[in-house]
């Protein structure tokens, strides 16, 4: 039994990650209709800013202080790729929107020159983030144990997109952006700058990745292809979830998360990530436009 | 305006056969005057090889430098470029100097197939230190019969294979898979889980492991793959606890190890609770892992960092001056190492950098290695080596806990073994 | 989707193929016996390249999954190509993987002319009951892209894990002979050059040919704007369902191209990152017209060998930036900047009103 009731956890847990993943790429691509294949690249930076954060620690600071270094790492995480958000879409997105399939060409190429500059400053083979002590082990739980660092994850991504949905919909800024991404012209000619208004969404954007970056070094590998392996995943999770509702990126990635981990026990793991994909496909041509959509009578959008 | 295409198309492509048919009578021609152009200027080599001269001889170093396999491979090239260096400061080979052309396979096993016929048409190298992957090696195994070139291999593989034109550095199967079975089955228990990325490695590592159990009165459990970038093993790690085995057998690669051993160790799950057993896992893999994540579980290799000769300390003392204080040496870090040095004895001993020259003069070849001593074996062109099964410690070293007494003689179709017989056919 | 591409005026492009399929025809002559094969290769990745076009440039559909068809295309030459080099006896990957006879859909592979016919019918099926569900169901844009990144995961997952029927991550390899010539020899690589050559030359027309019918008028339409040629009466959903098929046809047929000349097919070929690579040479050579496409094809895998053999371990940052560039500063490729040069030079010409004699030149 509680084999089944950890599994149920694997799945919730496996979903939040999805989740945090995806939703930097929910703001940039459901909102701004960027498809940023450097969005990996985003999360690959908040690893090596984690891991760059913990090593400061290391040679700097008294070791019975060092398990706080995560603390400073995850806001760390954020603010660095946020930076890089901005000076991307400052020099490069800017001159893409609205060619969503070229924005797809020109970050891919961005994403290249990303890995190879983790590589040249870091090096090729992976590095270590040690998880801070309050972090280890795990609450124990009728027979098994449910992992901290899950939790923590779990309760991250709540935070995180609270933060969002608040910043979205209950602050000026939020309404101007919103208003930006419904259209453009009009906000425009209501006086909002629109450019700082994209700047900002793509920073913030980048930003939530770069937090997930920091997350993921609680789990799993840190090296300069580490995006790589998130990036389709977190697309599909946006296209199934809806592009533009947030609400959408949560249902996306619970349906993807929960379908990988159960389909997985019960067949292997490859199968279950065919089987996931295959279901995507499906459901794209049952619903095109994911479980959630925002309703719009313009004919071609 | 549609008349005027078609008849454009036409004597173009009428155009493009008569092209076509004139080159293919002077293709012929063309290609016997380069093949015997080919041949003049391999004789010039030749004798140029054996009249001492002054230009260097040229070798290629073929690793993935970008792409996933980066990670592991961009060390093995380091150990490489710097057995080479020490063998130019020491007066290099025959007099000439060597001088390494290095390319990039970029973890792609077609780009590998490219890189290798460049290295041995274009740069026509004398030989080629390169691969990790099986992958990437069956890719260059037909390009180097084609061109009679020589390549060689530094990482333990499948077996199964033995081509006139590779030298295996690695272990062959009966060097680590067979003989780490087998103690564990003495000292570690029966039931055995098997966990391995979906790739021919695992596959046909477990293929033998599962024939060895069945022989030896192990117990298989259960056999899981997960696909290459896997990254999360919580459904993994909840199978493992529901099926109690004894020891997991551990053949998967890279990146996923990370995510694997993180997650043994955030379910509470400690060495002493399982045995696990890795056979991909080396020194430099366990940087990533963390030492802490990973210390207790065992491994079985041929070579450590730690092993004890005076040729080890030296090499460990020349790699992390070289590298940075902060580098690891471990197994196919020191058999591309020794690669090196034992394509140059045998060139040497040949007094000439021709393919079967070098490779009769490499049979029996014995080599003071920082593993031990190492013997090349004729019939198969594998190493003898002896086996080590090690415990990671904290520092994220491994402490050797088992040795053979002697080098073993490679088998990579373990046809000394009589549960083995019908593995390889 | 904003209109880009190259406005293509037929019959204006004439000299252009001409000079390439000349250049391509003369090039053995110059290079090497490797250099040679290896533009073979890249002549394989233009065939793709002009199916890309015909379904990216002109109808407006980016797929990330071409990969998936141009392997399939390649896995089929290469099982015929791996049991007449075996000679009767069971491939080995699949006698490690523990089979004792040959899968029955392996034998129909025997048979050379099967085997390349199935390298272009297989794709072609595939397509069909993908582009059908699809178009039929009005998924466009973004979100076909997304799906085909799916298809083409679906497909390397699925032929890596079979390693018995596949050979798994290795993929199929170390071949002998292809119709009883000895792949070996500098003849039938050479003959494998030229048959690469004609075939792109046929894959060029026959595209030329679909754009400069009706059919190519309304591809072009529904790229422009999709409803407006449902509004007009055309059913989008078959036009680019036949495109699709099309473009998957060419991928295959450069796959059963390619595999003779590399030695080699794995999965990883099928994966997403060579999927958007391809998009990327026709994207650099200039969508919406076929010369730019092979030209795409051709130029950014020169340069990447090029590059990739000066510069080992930095190679990715020069192909990064010239992604960027020229997707940001050239959206309609080299092609295209090379035609905007054109107009303005001539334009300039004209203002100064130069002399007759450069105007005859710039009119060649």
């Amino acid at each position: 039994m509680s084999t089944y009731l950890l599994q149920i956890f694997n799945g919730v847990s496996v979903s939040s990650i999805l989740m945090l993943a995806a939703l930097g790429l929910a703001i940039t691509f459901g909102l701004m209709k960027i498809i940023n294949m450097a969005h990996g690249e985003l999360i690959m930076i908040g690893a090596y800013v984690t891991y760059v954060i913990q090593n400061i620690f290391i040679q700097y600071f008294d070791k019975s202080i060092f398990s706080l270094y995560y603390i400073i790492a995850l806001p760390g995480a954020f603010v660095v790729a946020a930076l890089v958000g901005y000076l991307l879409e400052i020099s490069i997105i800017k001159r893409l929107y609205g060619r969503p399939l070229d924005s797809l060409l020109a970050t891919w190429g961005v994403s290249l020159i990303l890995q190879q500059l983790a590589r040249s400053i870091f090096g090729a083979p992976n590095v270590d983030v040690k998880s801070p002590a309050w972090l280890e082990g795990g609450l124990v739980l009728g027979g098994t144990q449910l992992p901290y660092k899950r939790l923590f994850i779990i309760g991250l991504v709540i935070a995180c997109i609270a933060g969002v949905y608040i910043f979205l919909y209950r602050t000026a800024y939020g309404r101007k952006i919103r208003a930006v991404m419904q259209n453009r012209s009009m906000a425009q000619s209501l006086g909002i700058n629109t450019r700082k208004v994209d700047s900002i969404t793509f920073a913030m954007g980048a930003g939530l990745a770069g937090i997930a970056g920091g997350a993921l070094t609680l789990l799993g590998s840190i090296g300069p292809t580490l995006g790589t392996n998130y990036i389709v995943d977190t697309f599909m999770v946006v296209v199934l979830g809806g592009v533009g509702r947030i609400v959408g990126t949560v249902t996306g990635s619970a349906a993807i998360g929960i379908g990988n981990t159960t389909f997985e026990f019960f067949t292997n793991a490859s199968l279950g990530k065919v089987l996931v994909f295959l279901m995507v496909i499906i459901f794209l041509q049952w619903k095109p436009q994911g479980f959630f959509t925002i309703n719009s009578r313009a004919l071609d959008e | 305006m549609k008349k005027t295409w078609l008849a454009l198309g036409l004597s173009i492509s009428i155009a493009l056969s008569a092209l076509l048919g004139g080159c293919g009578s002077s293709t012929a021609a063309g290609s016997s005057a380069s093949s015997a152009s080919a041949a003049v200027s391999s004789e010039a080599a030749a004798s140029s090889a054996e009249t001492v001269s002054e230009d260097p001889i040229k070798v290629g170093i073929l690793h993935s430098l970008s792409g996933t396999m980066a990670i592991s491979e961009v060390s093995v090239k380091d150990a490489e470029m710097m057995a080479i260096e020490e063998i130019n400061a020491a007066g290099g080979v025959l007099g000439r100097k060597i001088e390494p052309v290095v390319e990039d396979g970029a973890s792609d096993w077609p780009k590998f197939a490219e890189k290798a016929k460049k290295l041995l048409q274009n740069d026509k190298v004398a030989t080629v230190f390169g691969c990790w992957t099986s992958a990437s090696r069956k890719a260059v195994l037909p390009v180097f019969e084609e061109n009679n070139g020589l390549l060689w291999y530094p990482v333990q593989y499948e077996g199964m294979e033995s081509s006139p034109n590779i030298f295996y550095s690695g272990a062959a199967p009966n060097q680590q898979i067979v003989p780490a079975v087998e103690w564990l089955l003495q000292n570690k228990g029966k039931k055995f889980f098997l966990l391995g990325s979906d790739y021919v490695f695992p596959r046909t590592a477990n293929k033998i492991i599962k024939a060895q159990l069945a022989a030896q009165g192990g117990e298989l459990i259960a056999e899981e793959y997960t696909p290459l970038g896997h990254t999360d093993y919580s459904t993994i790690v909840n199978k493992i606890k529901a099926a109690k085995p004894d020891v997991v057998f551990n053949t998967l690669n890279g990146d996923s190890n990370v995510a694997f051993f993180k997650e043994l160790k955030a379910s509470g799950i400690t060495s002493n609770d399982l045995t696990t057993c890795s056979v991909s896992v080396a020194e430099e893999e366990i940087r990533g892992i963390g030492a802490d994540n990973m210390a207790g579980h065992l491994v079985s290799w041929n070579y450590y960092q730690t092993t004890d000769t005076p040729e080890n300390k030296a090499f460990v003392e020349k790699y992390r001056a070289k590298y940075g204080a902060d580098r690891v040496t471990d197994d196919p870090i020191e058999a591309a190492y020794i690669n090196v040095y034992l394509w140059a004895e045998a060139v040497k001993k040949a007094g000439s950098t021709d393919t079967a020259k070098v490779k009769e003069a490499a049979k029996g070849l014995e080599f003071k290695a920082p593993e031990g001593t190492v013997k090349i074996e004729g019939e198969n062109q594998h190493l003898w080596k002896p086996v080590r099964i090690g415990e990671v410690q904290p520092d994220g070293l491994i402490k050797e806990i088992w040795s053979t007494a002697q080098s073993v003689k490679p088998d990579p179709y373990l046809k000394s073994y009589d549960w083995a017989k019908g593995l390889s056919n | 989707m904003k209109q880009i591409g190259n406005l293509n005026k037929a019959g204006k492009n004439n000299i252009t193929i001409i000079i390439i399929m000349f250049l391509l025809c003369i090039a053995p002559v110059f290079l090497s016996d490797f250099r040679t094969n290896l533009l073979g290769k890249f002549v394989a990745f233009a065939i793709l390249a002009l199916g890309i076009d015909l379904i990216w440039g002109y109808t407006g559909i980016l797929s990330l999954g071409h990969g998936v068809y141009f392997g399939i295309g390649a896995y089929c030459m290469a099982m015929y190509l791996k049991l007449e080099a075996d000679g009767g006896k069971l491939p080995d990957f699949m006698s490690w993987s523990g089979r004792e006879s040959l899968p029955w859909f392996w034998k129909p592979f025997e048979i050379a002319p099967v085997a390349v016919l199935m390298a272009l019918v297989l794709p072609t099926l595939i397509a069909l009951i993908i582009g059908y569900l699809t178009f039929k169901n009005r998924i466009k844009g973004v979100y076909f892209s997304i799906l085909t990144q799916a298809l083409s995961i679906i497909f390397v997952v699925l032929f890596v894990g079979q390693q018995e029927f596949t050979g798994g991550t290795n993929g199929i390899t170390n071949f002998k002979t292809i119709f009883h010539f000895s792949l070996a020899s500098g003849s039938t690589k050479l003959w494998l050059y030229y048959i690469s050559v004609v075939f792109l030359l046929l894959a060029f027309f026959f595209c030329k040919f679909i754009i400069n019918r009706r059919v190519g008028k309304v591809l072009i339409a529904i790229r422009d704007g999709e409803n407006r040629a449902r509004f007009s009466g055309y059913n989008p959903t078959i036009y680019k369902v036949f495109v699709y098929c099309i473009s998957a046809a060419l991928a295959g047929l450069a796959g059963a191209v390619y595999v003779p000349q590399v030695g080699i097919i794995s999965p990883a070929e099928m994966g997403i990152v060579p999927s958007i690579e391809m998009v990327i040479w026709v994207a650099i050579g200039g969508r919406g017209s076929l010369n730019g496409a092979i030209i795409g094809a051709i130029l950014v895998n020169l340069m990447k060998s090029g590059v990739s053999e000066k510069f080992p371990a930095v190679w990715s940052y020069f192909i990064g930036i010239a992604f960027v560039v020229v997707v940001i500063f050239m959206p309609s490729g080299l092609v295209g900047a090379f035609n905007k040069l054109k107009s303005k030079l001539k334009s300039i010409k004209i203002n100064k009103s130069a002399n007759p004699a450069e105007d005859k030149i710039l009119m060649e």
